[in-house]
């Protein structure tokens, strides 16, 4: 299944895993201390992690293991308060909050386990938010086509099932044709059949347009769609598995 | 699709929170409506009067005097600084209103033949001028024209020097000099009973016997003239012919009214906008604070896209903006709307040849400068706070806020608690200085209705005070000259008269080292009952058997205090200049007077039992007889009614305070409503996800209204008696604006302003608890609960 987007891409690249070329981020002994009132929570404690252009990565681990933490600092939302974290050999960890702001703009795509749309504005606006800004973005009715919701673009978000509103996140995330996709939980509120809709959303999104993408989960069972699975616990990295052959979306169950 | 998503979203946003924006809006545009009034006003005052003043030249330095020869005039021309002299003969007559039971005072003005007067010249509205050896023509000032709807061609019934005469009315002027049109000693203009009158000075000068002389003297000043040295000199040149002293505009009645008017704008302009844009931002504050930080994610989610600080800055100030320029519009429409009711009534007050009201189009743009200081200074914080969330911290749910037990728990009274009733408290006390705030803008609503009553209190009590204490009788008749005992008998006789007292009232300057002031003393019975000296308690203050008893403020401006000397010099008669002690301070509220024992005034002027008047005690049924009998006597010069004077100022002050209550009443409510409204929304926001799970375990819509709408209870209760405080120090502070020379407002509140500001605010937040109730019973439980926080 494939869809005439109406822009040229380059076609979807996957390297072997742990290849040394084409890395797109380098995270080296990073470590970030939330200071919560009087304790001092280390959510990462060191953790070092390559990702690789056009690879599919699914992070797995308990609540409280520091895959947020990790997946925000890597898409510039958030800042280690050790260690250097590099896209494509330029160290974000130097950048200032204007310069975090363009790296989100231009090559970051982010969804949220809540989705967090604006619930103020319809479907097709929400992805606009991002087109608007974008360099080269793709149109919203677009962007929307490709997670299936054509017919759903000036629906408000409280008129959309759990679903459906996660696939206008994934819509928005892509629209702007982003180099990286960080999705944090994305089918952690969903049920299983919704869930497996929306991963199939981002499953293309790696394969049709070629984004690197990363997928937070707790769920073990998703880990199988990807190039590669690394685990972390206690904000460290406890188990790095590639997967000879990943599993499609809609072939997975829990 | 032109408007962006992101100015979607601020529309959308806007048009969820409209109750609460409009309350905003409404309080704003009411500061700012009554800043736009005062500035337009005192734009559109100010340079009429410049206008008028220029175009018509008003004079300088003006004196009367009994009787100087016109040779004096080259002399007073030739005074340094001098630009222009006019001499006239200016006389006041009784005249006799068809209609009017009491005499009416009328003052004669002379105009030169074949020339326009060199200063004071009229401005006329209909008519011509006299002509030269026409019988009587006159022109009549248009407040009296309008009053008794005289016109051209029609006849005026007057006494010109003890003899019946007939004025013809050729034309209606108006003059510089008589702005506002009020007989000297009077509070308010009375435009049935004292009309103005030019006529030529040949006629006038004939019928008073003041050919080759004048009475009266104009002078203005060339640029950089002294006001004060003229002043010197000229007193010097007049002082000889029965001078009662030269005097600069600050002494001019008209002219005294007119600034006063302008100086009160200008409090106006300053206070209210205040108050009412402080509640404003407050009311700006919480809800801009209040949508941030439940946009908190929304705000995440935008950084995560790739929104930077500035567009989300942006995007918040232009939501303030919105309301902002709405607040704009709508204070500067009601405020130009309000300028134009006032500007028709100052009309009423203040006769220019026209009063048109002039917008500064800075006036707006000032408006729209201190709505944007006031309302981005209120939001800045929360702005800054959005653009600086951190996105990543953001994505997260807020921790759950930190509660305490309340020191009511702490001090070992929790049983006597219930968990509704703690929770309450916790609420109020974990943000103590919201709590604060919303308590102290319910208070503002109450304070401005305390504020706008109290006016209406102060100037009743104050009637009350003036007429009913201080002017214990009904009647007053002047004397054209002064007069011996045998003039008290005669009214004494007259049917009617019930208990008569006799006044001798004296021009006099009086000095205290280089302070000065020109002032009439008062000289009554010592046990007499038709005028009490009071202060503004309505407490007696006796005559001293000899000393002066002085206004407060006269004691002010002269710089002097009980037992301390000061130099009567006496303008009339024989002059005397006398040292003598002040005996008493009185604080009164209107003008600035000096009383004395009348027999001690006698012994000052050196003349035997000398009168200038009487008091008459009469029976009402007796008025109109009484009336017609003194203005048949030759030697009243003028009569005045007690209750007439009382009756104009209720028709001219009635209007306006009917006005300013009804203004102030609807900002209060404003005040008071936006403020609860805003409060009750605000928590319901807050507190929302909380009511739920409430009705989920159990509790009824009752109990968690009763929890909700505790809150607003407890702020509106403490809110109340503190609104009632602040609005007493707003009266205070009136007061002190208002303590000039013309007028001192006494600090009376009375229990009902109290009373109904507290009724208002109560009604104003009842009406708030039911909407908020309604709320309450339509909160979705599910969806509520659902969403995060």
């Amino acid at each position: 299944m494939t869809r005439d987007t109406g822009v040229e891409h380059p076609p979807a690249r996957r390297p072997p895993a742990g290849a040394d070329d084409g890395v797109v981020f380098e995270a080296r002994d990073v470590r970030k201390v939330y200071h919560m009132g009087e304790v001092d929570v280390h959510a990462l404690r060191g953790v070092d992690l390559d990702l690789s252009t056009g690879e599919f990565m699914v992070l797995l681990g308990p609540s409280g293991s520091g895959k947020s933490t990790l997946l925000n600092i890597l898409g510039g939302l958030d800042v280690p308060t050790s260690g250097t974290v590099r896209y494509l050999g330029h160290d974000l960890t130097e950048d200032d909050d204007r310069a975090l702001t363009r790296f989100r703009r231009e090559h970051v795509g982010f969804v949220f386990q809540f989705y967090n749309l604006v619930p103020s504005l319809t479907a097709r606006e929400n992805v606009a938010l991002v087109t608007e800004i974008a360099r080269s973005p793709m149109r919203p009715d677009e962007a929307l086509a490709l997670v299936d919701l054509e017919d759903r673009l000036n629906h408000f978000p409280a008129q959309l099932s759990g679903g459906e509103q996660q696939r206008v996140a994934i819509a928005r995330a892509i629209a702007k044709r982003p180099d990286v996709l960080l999705c944090d939980e994305p089918t952690g509120a969903l049920d299983v059949e919704t869930g497996v809709v929306v991963l199939e959303a981002i499953e293309r999104a790696n394969r049709e347009l070629g984004t690197t993408t990363a997928v937070i989960t707790h769920n073990a069972v998703i880990a199988d769609m990807a190039d590669r699975v690394v685990s972390l616990s206690g904000g460290l990295v406890s188990n790095v598995r590639l997967n000879e052959t990943s599993v499609a979306a809609r072939e997975l169950k829990w | 699709m032109s408007l962006r998503a992101l100015d979607r979203k601020m529309l959308r946003d806007l048009i969820n929170m409209r109750g609460q924006a409009t309350a905003i809006c409404l309080v704003m545009a009411c500061g700012l409506a009554t800043f736009v009034m005062s500035l337009v006003m005192l734009d559109s005052l100010e340079r009429t009067l410049n206008a008028y003043y220029e175009g018509h030249r008003f004079p300088h330095v003006f004196a009367h005097m009994e009787r100087a020869p016109m040779a004096l005039r080259e002399r007073i021309a030739a005074i340094p600084g001098v630009a222009r002299v006019e001499t006239r003969v200016v006389e006041q007559v009784t005249l006799d209103m068809p209609g009017l039971a009491e005499p009416a005072v009328g003052r004669l003005i002379s105009i030169p033949e074949r020339r326009r007067p060199e200063l004071c010249r009229l401005y006329l509205r209909a008519g011509r001028y006299p002509e030269r050896g026409g019988r009587r023509e006159v022109l009549v000032s248009d407040a009296f024209a309008d009053a008794h709807a005289l016109r051209v061609g029609d006849r005026v019934r007057a006494i010109l020097n003890g003899r019946l005469d007939e004025l013809h009315v050729v034309g209606i002027a108006l003059s510089p000099e008589y702005i506002y049109q009020i007989k000297p000693g009077d509070v308010l203009p009375d435009p049935l009973r004292f009309g103005v009158f030019w006529i030529p000075e040949p006629e006038l000068a004939a019928a008073f016997d003041m050919e080759g002389a004048f009475n009266d003297v104009l002078c203005s000043l060339r640029a950089g003239g002294s006001a004060a040295e003229v002043i010197t000199r000229l007193d010097r040149l007049i002082d000889p012919y029965g001078s009662l002293g030269a005097y600069d505009r600050d002494d001019q009645i008209s002219h005294e009214f007119v600034t006063n008017e302008i100086r009160e704008l200008k409090g106006t302009a300053v206070v209210a906008p205040i108050i009412f844009l402080f509640v404003a931002a407050f009311l700006l504050n919480v809800v801009i604070s209040r949508l941030v930080t439940t946009q908190r994610e929304q705000i995440a989610a935008l950084k995560a896209l790739g929104y930077g600080r500035r567009e989300i800055g942006n995007h918040y100030l232009k939501l303030v903006g919105v309301i902002l320029v709405v607040s704009v519009l709508l204070g500067g429409g009601a405020g130009l709307w309000m300028a134009s009711g006032l500007t028709a009534l100052y009309a009423q007050f203040f006769h220019f040849p026209v009063l048109e009201m002039h917008v500064e189009p800075r006036v707006l743009v000032l408006a729209a400068a201190v709505s944007g200081l006031a309302g981005y200074g209120a939001t800045a914080t929360a702005v800054r706070r959005a653009m600086r969330l951190p996105p990543a911290e953001a994505m997260r749910p807020a921790p759950p806020p930190v509660y305490r037990p309340t020191i009511l728990e702490r001090s070992g009274l929790q049983h006597l608690l219930s968990p509704a009733a703690r929770m309450i408290l916790r609420q109020l006390e974990r943000r103590p200085l919201k709590a604060a705030l919303s308590c102290l803008g319910i208070a503002m609503g109450a304070a401005v209705l305390v504020l706008g009553a109290f006016m209406e209190d102060a100037v009743d009590y104050a009637m009350e005070l003036q007429f009913e204490v201080v002017q214990r009788h009904e009647l007053t008749a002047t004397f054209v000259d002064t007069r011996g005992p045998e003039a008290l008998a005669e009214i004494r006789h007259l049917p009617g008269a019930g208990h008569v007292e006799p006044f001798r009232g004296v021009a006099v300057r009086l000095r205290a080292e280089h302070r000065s002031r020109r002032v009439g003393i008062m000289g009554l019975e010592p046990a007499g009952e038709l005028f009490n000296v009071t202060d503004l308690d309505g407490k007696a203050i006796p005559l001293p058997d000899e000393g002066l008893v002085l206004s407060t403020k006269l004691g002010e401006i002269l710089d002097v205090r009980v037992g301390d000397p000061v130099t009567v010099e006496v303008l009339e008669g024989k002059r005397a200049v006398r040292r003598m002690a002040v005996g008493a301070l009185v604080s009164d509220f209107q003008g600035v007077s000096a009383y004395m024992n009348r027999r001690a005034l006698n012994r000052v002027l050196d003349e035997g039992p000398r009168i200038s008047g009487v008091f008459v005690d009469a029976d009402p049924v007796a008025h109109a007889t009484l009336f017609r009998r003194m203005k048949e006597m030759p030697m009243v010069a003028a009569v005045t009614l007690k209750d007439a004077a009382l009756q104009s100022f209720r028709d001219t002050m009635g209007e306006m305070i009917m006005r300013m209550r009804a203004f102030n009443i609807g900002f209060a409510v404003i005040i008071a409503f936006g403020v609860v409204y805003n409060s009750a929304r605000i928590s319901l926001a807050e507190r929302s996800r909380e009511l739920a799970t409430l009705r989920v375990i159990g509790f009824t819509r009752a109990e968690i209204s009763m929890i909700q709408l505790g809150e607003l209870a407890i702020l509106t209760l403490l809110g109340i008696p503190l609104g009632l405080v602040i609005g007493f120090a707003f009266a205070w502070m009136t007061t002190n604006a208002f303590d000039t020379e013309l007028f001192r407002i006494p600090l009376v509140v009375e229990r009902s302003t109290y009373a109904s500001a507290a009724t208002v605010v109560l009604v104003a937040a009842a009406i708030s608890g039911f909407v908020v109730r309604r709320m309450l019973d339509r909160l979705d439980l599910v969806a509520v609960l659902k969403s995060r926080e």
